[in-house]
């Protein structure tokens, strides 16, 4: 959609080197850790061994005798509770009274170097109470005594949330459906392993004035519970967050390190720094949630979803990050790409003595989609129905609303069904792969950012300020974090298309709360269509500034004003033009200094009319389709996926390489789910994390990951700028199914367990081969098995 | 090396600014060696703890913080270095064993170059890093693997062997495969001249 003043775009869709990508290249980008600053200590946190203990006293003197200690916190330097929901403040910086799972932070300690703060957490003594800890959520939840309950905030037990909501009559509709699907799904959940291990550094300045930098994803939230926790008035705090090295959603709520810098930082009068292990990452968690789903879906004969019945526990861990909203998620996200005739779903969330579930990349609707997707492919294969066509078939499409009342406004999903089923050659090869080869698809969709903030208000959910000056530069301020997905490039592209200006001479100040307008943070798919439509409103309210100032010079309309290549052109006579810092010189001078605020808020419109019905409505909906090929060993269970094409809908692409890295990066991240990933803690051993090292915890390396195809879509919708929607997330759900299924396709069997371990796998074909000797089924792909069998 | 002058005198300026450095620490032995390495192509004298790692006296001594920490026990990579032309990792090497040898991080690989290596221009242009957290690491073990081939077409799975022991969690590898073999077809159209 180029703007009326433009033949074309000259940016948009391009292929862009991002802002800020060569210094890391380098190495000479300041992450938090590399940050250093004069007399700066050193902060580690002595963390509980005990799953669910009272604390009966802490010795503080042994570690505050070592020489080069400065000072210690514990719990009652933090009594004020902190959470990221406004209902949920259920945690703080540090155990008060108890701790919740193994790994709780109990005391902090700022010493000269780390080597001395570790030892003075090992000079440490704290005498604890062990209580009885519950490590299953249905056991958990079975408990309603006080001595039993986890979360010290609790009212209601270990209940933490529960949801349940009915669109249509699904009784009925699964008495009249021909066809019932009834499966039980279990997802163990995974956590995010971004490359950085979380860091923190506070310092108060010498005006008085704290400022902590952090790896946060979202320093406006980081801000406003410093603020309540220290008892600091928000002016008095700056966040930054400097260039950061991965989050996923892992880094998208305050932690326990940045509360205790800043009181360390408040208490020594010293900058202290606090870098997390690996291992500490892995206790810090909030990762995805484990689900436990029952589902029952009804089918016409046609393959048409007539009712779907979802039953979910979810397994929270010790705290309610996110909780409630993934507790939402976990029904309210499955609406699309398939029309319902009628949905219920009914979810507890639990609290356990395990470290914190919150949200990852694809919050809440990951675990779902696994489930939804597997139980259209039971469909397809008992209807007879080519699962591809299935899915078409039960297509929502474009400019409607979901059963649960959500608006969809554009949606590429048919096209990206056709992407996947094209590139694969799905039609030819699918009926002749032979026995251990497959293919599989899945389809899904997500949210670009949320219609309502996590607390309310009702100013808009994103601004950016823009400035321009005489050197023919323009200054891009935005709260916005970038987390490597290359937001402040998205910001820099959308000023360089309106503005006519290289990316070179777009300078992208971002997430710095003295500098920056408040942007609520990268999370929820939020910023392309939010940030971007706030920087696209204060860019053209610039362009028109600029070119009115040329037209005037020129004596021509305005409209004959283009700006592109860092000139301003006379469209009708291309020979006439002026460079960009001699337009804004103009401008500056018949306007005085050239600034211009955008914000963004979302439409109030989109959403259901029903308690909890705002939770999952968005602007716009990216849709994904996912297409497998496996090949699974029948002796050793191993699952060996070839390539994962995938189309994904993202409305339009700012920037083309930086759109197919997402897609790329989710795919892999859903592969590595799939085949891989499972975080976990082992209650034969007290509730220790069952391996909390890149070592134990397997992510896929450069061998294992699968040849992913990734295709842009582009159904542009109203609401995004310039049609955008995510891409950043979406691309992840689908992948994970589309292998399961695969791994159906070539062998045959069922995996409604995650992740799809060897042993696993093995145990599965085995059964099957033990029922089809048993004559209760027939042998899978028989007709093409004959050559394996002579081989 | 100028820059490092001023920290090879870091006894003394620790000393200064922590008294208690010098009275002894009763928790840990903290005898300093005095060691010698050729960083980046600069001869350099640093001294450090005996327990420290070559990832830690690159960051905290030599202010070389391209040299990632991302686990601290050899798992992920990011802190891929080359001792005398060969990827290690910084993390588990002791900063010992790097005495009298040739230290390359990532700081001097565009230096070498004159300013930027083919590497880091392609995967610039393939956006093949997003958090770029993991790159200096595998811009490490890529270049040894080109110099490694010099002469010979490179494949993707030889890409994927080298740099399998740099785990990145953003890209899904796609585009630093993408970018590690532009860069090869460079140099080779390079060398070709």
């Amino acid at each position: 959609m180029p703007s009326e003043d433009r033949d074309r775009d000259w940016q948009l869709g391009q292929v862009h080197r991002k802002v800020d990508a060569m210094e890391r290249m380098r190495g000479v980008t300041r992450y938090t850790d590399d940050l250093k600053l004069p007399g700066m200590l050193h902060a580690k946190i002595l963390r509980s061994p005990h799953a669910h203990a009272r604390i009966k006293a802490i010795d503080l003197a042994p570690a505050l005798a070592i020489p080069g200690v400065f000072a210690a916190v514990t719990g009652q330097d933090f009594k004020i509770p902190y959470g990221i929901i406004p209902w949920t403040q259920d945690e703080n910086a540090l155990a008060v009274d108890k701790v919740c799972h193994v790994g709780d932070g109990v005391v902090a300690v700022a010493a000269i170097d780390e080597d001395t703060a570790n030892a003075a957490c090992k000079a440490i003594r704290v005498e604890y109470e062990v209580l009885r800890a519950f490590f299953d959520p249905e056991e958990a939840l079975a408990v309603r005594d006080r001595e039993g309950t986890i979360n010290p905030y609790s009212r209601k037990g270990n209940l933490s949330k529960h949801v349940d909501l009915e669109f249509g009559e699904v009784d009925k509709e699964l008495a009249a459906a021909e066809l019932v699907v009834e499966g039980e799904y279990f997802f163990e959940g995974t956590t995010h392993a971004a490359i950085e291990p979380h860091c923190a550094l506070a310092h108060v300045e010498t005006n008085g004035i704290l400022t902590v930098w952090s790896s946060t994803q979202v320093s406006h939230y980081l801000h406003r519970e410093l603020a309540k926790v220290l008892e600091i008035p928000p002016h008095r705090i700056r966040v930054i967050q400097p260039p950061l090295g991965g989050a996923f959603g892992g880094k998208s709520e305050p932690f326990d390190l940045e509360f205790c810098v800043a009181r360390l930082a408040i208490k020594t009068g010293r900058p202290v720094k606090l870098l997390y292990t690996r291992e500490e990452v892995f206790y810090a968690h909030r990762g995805r949630h484990p689900m436990k789903m029952k589902y029952r879906t009804g089918f016409s004969a046609d393959g048409k979803i007539k009712a779907v019945d979802a039953k979910t526990i979810i397994d929270g861990g010790a705290y309610s990050s996110f909780g409630l909203v993934t507790t939402y998620y976990s029904g309210q996200l499955l609406c699309a790409p398939y029309n319902f005739g009628s949905y219920r779903f009914d979810s507890t969330r639990a609290y356990t003595n395990k470290p914190a579930c919150g949200p990852k990349r694809g919050h809440g609707s990951v675990q779902p989609r696994f489930a939804m997707e597997i139980q259209l492919d039971k469909a397809a294969v008992l209807l007879g129905i080519d699962p591809i066509e299935l899915r078409r078939r039960n297509d929502i499409g474009a400019d409607t609303r979901t059963v649960n009342e959500f608006h969809v406004g554009s949606n590429g999903f048919r096209e990206c069904l056709e992407r996947v089923e094209t590139a694969s050659r799905w039609k030819e090869r699918r009926p002749t792969l032979p026995y251990g080869r497959g293919l599989g698809v899945a389809g899904s969709t997500y949210i670009s950012g949320t219609n309502y903030p996590i607390y309310p208000n009702d100013m808009p959910q994103a601004g950016v300020q823009i400035c321009l000056d005489r050197s023919g530069r323009a200054r891009v301020f935005s709260g916005a974090n970038d987390i490597g997905q290359g937001s402040n490039t998205m910001l820099a592209v959308i000023v360089s298309e309106e503005l006519g200006l290289p990316l070179d001479d777009i300078r992208v100040l971002s997430a710095d709360t003295d500098l920056c307008p408040v942007d609520l943070g990268a999370y929820s798919s939020r910023i392309t269509l939010m940030v971007g439509n706030a920087c696209l409103a204060a860019a053209q309210k610039l362009r028109a500034r600029v070119c009115e100032s040329v037209a005037k010079r020129w004596q021509v309309p305005k409209n004959r004003v283009v700006l592109a290549g860092r000139m301003a052109i006379d469209r009708e006579d291309p020979e006439r033009h002026v460079d960009s810092a001699q337009a804004f010189q103009w401008a500056e001078a018949d306007h005085g200094l050239l600034g211009e605020v955008g914000s963004y808020n979302t439409p109030k419109d989109r959403h259901g009319e029903y308690r909890g019905g705002t939770i999952g409505a968005s602007p716009a909906y990216s849709f994904t389709a996912h297409l497998a090929e496996v090949e699974v060993d029948p002796e050793t269970g191993i699952v060996e996926v070839k390539t994962i094409w995938v189309a994904h809908d993202c409305g339009k692409a700012l920037s083309r390489r930086i759109v197919e890295g997402q897609i790329e990066g989710s795919t892999y991240m859903g592969f590595g789910e799939a085949l891989m990933e499972e975080h976990k803690v082992d209650a034969g051993h007290r509730g220790a994390h069952a391996g909390p090292s890149l070592l134990d915890y397997r992510i896929p390396t450069f061998l294992d990951t699968p040849e992913i195809a990734a295709m842009i879509v582009e159904a542009p919708d109203a609401n995004g700028p310039y049609g955008a929607k995510e891409a950043g997330e979406g691309p992840l759900h689908s992948s994970i199914p589309a292998i399961a299924n695969a791994i159906y396709d070539a062998v045959g069997i069922r995996l409604d367990r995650l992740p799809f371990t060897p042993q696993r796998v093995l145990a599965a074909i085995r059964e099957r081969q033990r029922r089809e000797a048993a004559g209760e089924l027939p042998p899978h792909k028989s007709s093409v098995d004959e050559t394996r069998k002579i081989a | 090396m100028a820059a490092f002058g001023e920290l090879s005198h870091g006894i003394a300026g620790w000393g200064r600014l922590h008294p208690w450095r010098c009275s002894g620490n009763p928790c840990r032995d903290m005898s300093h060696l005095l060691l010698s390495m050729t960083v980046n192509g600069e001869p350099v004298q640093v001294a450090a703890p005996a327990h420290h790692t070559l990832l830690e006296v690159l960051r905290y001594k030599l202010d070389l913080i391209g040299t990632k920490q991302g686990c601290d026990k050899g798992d992920c990579g990011a802190c891929t270095v080359q001792i005398d032309g060969v990827p290690q990792l910084a993390c588990l090497t002791l900063a010992v064993h790097a005495e009298g040898r040739a230290v390359t991080t990532v700081e001097g690989l565009g230096q070498q170059a004159g300013g930027c290596h083919p590497l880091q221009d392609a995967f610039d242009r393939w956006n093949a890093a997003q958090c770029g957290f993991c790159t200096p690491g595998i811009l490490m073990s890529a270049e040894a693997l080109l110099r490694r081939n010099r002469g010979q077409t490179l494949t993707r799975a030889q890409v994927c062997e080298a740099l399998a022991g740099n785990l990145c969690r953003c890209t899904g590898y796609t585009k630093i495969i993408d970018a590690v073999l532009d860069a090869a077809s460079v140099e080779e159209a390079r060398n070709a001249e």
